[in-house]
């Protein structure tokens, strides 16, 4: 009843103030929960563990624990570093040795640029309404236009090279989000639906593009040629890492799209249209043209990240280059509430998984796969809050009443 | 014999609001208990406590003299207390009969549900209670009062005692109305107790045994309907003398602002809504469109204001042909439009409040410098709306989806409002509204008329209408059977023209010059 004067508020706490809603005690809980099950995971699927477990229970439970600890143990190594050798390395004083040392931080890094532009994607297509399902083809086809232009125009100068072969990217995949959006502004058919089919033919276009017209000539196996060195994202450090310009293209990319959707009147017209479209007509706003925008928006997200990675780690395009970045975008963008700043955090956390899951299989010889387990278990207990809840004892959320209105569909 | 249920003490604080302070309320078996208060009162916070939604900060519940903790809806259900909710919560694919189970299935054979089983039940109950109901319909596909049944068949299923009803008529038409009030008593002489929220005072002295009157999250009395009348509770609601008629002076009509001709509107699914419809708006006077429900009032605004093309016909706003134009060329022009469901079309409940006070400006300096949005602009456009159109909430950045209606309904008005504006179509401005809100919106309607502006108000409130209007327009099947002089018109006459009826002019001249009287919803 009474009008609180508590309404003073700083410029950026929009920023926060969205992503604090989703409550970021329980993602923190959900990812220790699934680490603590994914140990389990490990324990249960070691043979020696079997085999201590017939010794005696304990030998068992010992085996066990220490399985699962030294599993993620070369996790943290694999995906981090490991500070011994880091140490080490530093005493030495031997370049070659410190970035070997190092490395495995700024592979993460590595790892986590195409899924910041994939999950910028999809929390981009989200806010606007839309579930960009079609990202992992859109990366297919940002990638290809991307190393065509990255090899088939001579003659630039880097710092023109690289934006227009980041461009191209951009471009390819905003065409193959332009697609979608612009039958479903125009005949109503579910993006979904459309994204899946567009998927399907990226990928075999991609392959029909490496096969014949941008195939390598000197090459057997389909590839493209390389790059020009005029196309490539710069690195900042000497071999082996590969840390590149990528990263913070990435992370500029997540500020405007931040700026986008927060700041500008297009921002607001979309994440009307996402929120209420009937909303949206009333206020008059052209909800065909916001669909068209924001798939198209969304597409040449997507592309970038395939771009990025041809402009950045593999300097060509080989097939089959992408291995899921797409698909797991949509749930990582979802696991950071589609905000920004949250794609970004999530995006870091896929991208130490991924990597450190790499050297984990080389150490410990756990399959790669407990690491997609890890990640599956975790989202799970982000979708299912209450979950959370229910097992840390956590207070329930103050705004119930949204629980309450979700109830009723009448809007 | 101890009450049914007792409520001792009850308080309950959201940040920056005291939604329940210290209530105390008994109910006694086989009573109607009217809880009357303005929205914002507290009346659904106080029933999500007793359902168990929410913890109370302080307070005891007792049933038949019991003292109880209710932790969940699940110990409400255990306690004999239901809960039919202001927005309904139900499943609409699914049947009636899947719907009334859901939470209490039946089952055969280890797993398999057992519809036949519930089916049955559910007949028993529809025909003890003269619930009428066709258990395999699916929810989708029956009207909103049918809805409200099955959300009441759902508690009696769970074999509640006592029934909450948390503002069950607003979303009903009168006939419902009148099913509903029968139901009730039905209920009640089946031994069931009742509490019915409600804020409109005119069912309650219709239906309720008891009254208890809370504002500002206090009780501030008690009373029944014998001793007390309807402008004492409207000024125990609202905490001041209301006045429950609306203070108008004759109008000063001025030139044609709109202008309608011959005009032909589809609905949706294609049949004719609109059907050569003619008539004027000028500056300065309220024209009302009355009529029953679903005679193409809907359509009508949605064409006027650009949201549902015109198949024939013109419509002139200020000289201007908009029929082709979109929403935004028509706002630009100068009209305002207070959407029929400003859930639906008028809100975007997840943005805050000063979001939506911008909803159809925010392309618009000052609140955008090209396309930048000015957030400092658009916070002090709030924090003043607020403040000038007494839009209870914590905060200007609170979400509109945390308002209460009439609150809701206020950001349209100031949103609407703050913008010069020469013509204004209110659709249903106040349904669903309490009386505070009705009167503050009223007095805005009447306020803008007098500066000038062509109010067209559409309403199936026929009080409303004869309270506001200058000239009376009645619709039926998509066409205005006759306009009338607000002064002299009368309830009767306008009653037969909404059932479609033409009276002779010897029956209009008997209808016309009995005394007008205006009654209170
Ligand atoms: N979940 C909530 N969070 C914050 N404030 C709330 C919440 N629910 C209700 N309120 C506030 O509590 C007060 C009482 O609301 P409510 O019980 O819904 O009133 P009523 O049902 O009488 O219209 C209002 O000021 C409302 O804004
Ligand atoms: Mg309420």
């Amino acid at each position: 009843m009474d009008k609180s004067e508590n309404t003073q508020k700083k410029p950026l706490s929009v920023f926060w103030d969205e992503f604090s809603r989703s409550n970021i005690l329980v993602i923190i809980l959900a990812v220790f929960t699934g680490i603590v099950l994914g140990g389990v995971l490990v324990a249960f699927t070691t043979n020696e563990v079997y085999d201590a477990f017939r010794v005696s229970f304990w030998n068992g439970l010992g085996t066990a624990i220490r399985t699962a600890w030294n599993t993620y143990v070369s996790l943290f190594t694999g995906s981090v570093g490991d500070p011994q050798r880091i140490s080490r390395a530093f005493e030495s004083g031997d370049p070659l040795a410190i970035r070997r040392a190092i490395n495995p931080f700024f592979e993460s890094l590595v790892q986590s640029t195409p899924y910041i532009f994939g999950g910028l994607a999809v929390a981009l297509g989200f806010r606007a309404g839309l579930f960009n399902i079609g990202v992992e083809g859109q990366i297919f086809i940002g990638a290809a236009t991307g190393v065509w232009a990255g090899y088939a125009l001579t003659g630039l100068p880097a710092f023109i090279h690289i934006p227009v072969a980041m461009l191209f990217g951009a471009l390819g995949g905003a065409i193959w989000g332009f697609v979608p959006g612009l039958l479903k502004a125009k005949t109503g058919a579910h993006e979904v639906i459309v994204t899946i089919m567009m998927n399907y033919i990226a990928f075999r276009l991609v392959d029909w593009l490496l096969k014949f017209p941008m195939k390598d000539p000197t090459e057997f196996t389909p590839k493209t040629p390389w790059i020009l060195s005029t196309a490539q994202l710069p690195r900042f450090f000497d071999t082996p890492i590969r840390f590149h310009l990528g990263f913070f293209i990435a992370v500029l990319m997540a500020v405007l799209v931040y700026l986008l959707l927060f700041k500008t009147t297009w921002g607001f017209e979309l994440r009307t249209v996402g929120s209420n479209p009937n909303a949206a007509r009333y206020a008059g706003i052209k909800i065909t043209m916001a669909t068209v925008v924001a798939m198209t928006l969304s597409g040449a997200l997507a592309g970038m990240a395939g771009a990025n990675e041809v402009l950045g780690v593999n300097y060509r395009l080989l097939p089959a280059f992408s291995s899921g970045y797409g698909f797991d975008s949509i749930a990582l963008a979802l696991l950071g509430k589609t905000h920004p700043l949250g794609v970004i955090l999530s995006s870091l956390l896929f991208g130490f998984l991924r990597n450190g899951a790499r050297s984990m299989q080389l150490a410990v010889g756990v399959p790669i796969d407990i690491v997609s387990i890890l990640q599956a278990v975790i989202l799970a207990f982000i979708a299912a809050p209450a979950i959370i809840r229910t097992i840390y004892r956590l207070r329930e959320p103050k705004h119930k009443e949204d629980l309450v209105t979700l109830g009723s569909w009448k809007g | 014999m101890a009450p049914v249920l007792e409520l001792r003490g009850i308080t309950k604080s959201f940040p920056g609001v005291l939604a329940n302070d210290h209530i105390d309320l008994m109910v006694e078996k086989g009573e109607i208990h009217a809880l009357l208060g303005e929205n914002g009162a507290g009346k659904t916070t106080l029933m999500n406590i007793l359902y168990g939604l929410y913890n109370p900060d302080e307070g005891e519940i007792f049933v038949n003299g019991q003292k109880l903790e209710i932790k969940s809806p699940v110990d409400a259900i255990k306690a004999g207390i239901g809960m039919v909710h202001q927005h309904f919560m139900l499943v609409p694919v699914f049947t009636v009969t899947e719907n009334v189970m859901l939470g209490e299935e039946y089952v055969k054979y280890g797993d398999v549900l057992d519809r036949k089983k519930a089916a049955d039940k559910i007949h028993e109950i529809s025909n003890t209670y003269k619930l009428e109901i066709d258990p395999d319909a699916y929810v989708s596909d029956i009207p909103v009062g049918m809805q409200q049944r099955v959300e009441i068949i759902k508690l009696l299923f769970r074999e509640a005692d006592i029934l909450i009803m948390d503002e069950p008529t607003a979303v009903l038409t009168p006939q419902e109305v009148e099913e509903l009030f029968k139901i009730i008593h039905t209920m009640i002489d089946q031994g069931k107790s009742i509490i019915f929220i409600t804020h409109k005072l005119g069912e309650v002295m219709e239906i309720a045994d008891q009254i208890t009157v809370i504002r500002g999250g206090k009780v501030v009395g008690s009373t029944t309907p014998h001793e007390s009348s309807l402008n004492d509770l409207a000024s125990m609601m609202v905490g001041r003398d209301v006045n429950l008629e609306v203070d108008k002076t004759e109008s000063k009509p001025g030139e044609v602002v709109l202008e309608v001709k011959d005009l032909k509107v589809l609905d949706p699914q294609g049949h004719v809504a609109i059907d050569n419809m003619s008539f004027n708006v000028h500056s300065g006077e309220v024209l009302g469109i009355a009529g029953v429900q679903g005679n193409g009032q809907t359509e009508l605004v949605r064409a006027l204001t650009g949201l549902l093309p015109a198949i024939d016909g013109e419509i002139y706003l200020l000289g201007k042909e908009i029929s082709k134009n979109s929403p935004r060329k028509i706002t630009e022009l100068g009209s305002a439009h207070i959407p029929e469901d400003r859930q639906k079309d008028g809100l975007v409940l997840a943005f805050p409040i000063t979001d939506n006070l911008v909803l159809n400006t925010y392309y618009l300096e000052p609140f955008s410098k090209s396309i930048w949005l000015d957030q400092k602009k658009i916070l002090q456009n709030g924090k003043e709306l607020v403040e000038n159109f007494d839009i209870r909430t914590p905060s200007p950045t609170t979400s509109a989806g945390s308002l209460s209606g009439g609150n809701q309904q206020k950001v349209i008005v100031a949103r609407e409002f703050s913008r010069p504006i020469k013509f204004l179509v209110a659709s249903q401005p106040t349904r669903g509204l309490d009386v505070g809100s009705i009167e503050y919106i009223h007095k805005r309607l009447i306020q803008k008329r007098d500066d000038g502006c062509a109010v067209l108000l559409v309403s199936t409130e026929l009080d409303e209408v004869m309270q506001l209007s200058d000239r009376i327009a009645v619709v039926y099947r998509g066409r205005i059977l006759d306009v009338l002089d607000a002064n002299t018109a009368t309830k009767e006459l306008i009653g037969l023209l909404m059932a479609g009826i033409i009276p002779t002019e010897e029956e209009k001249q008997k209808l016309g010059s009995k005394q007008k009287q205006i009654r209170l919803t």
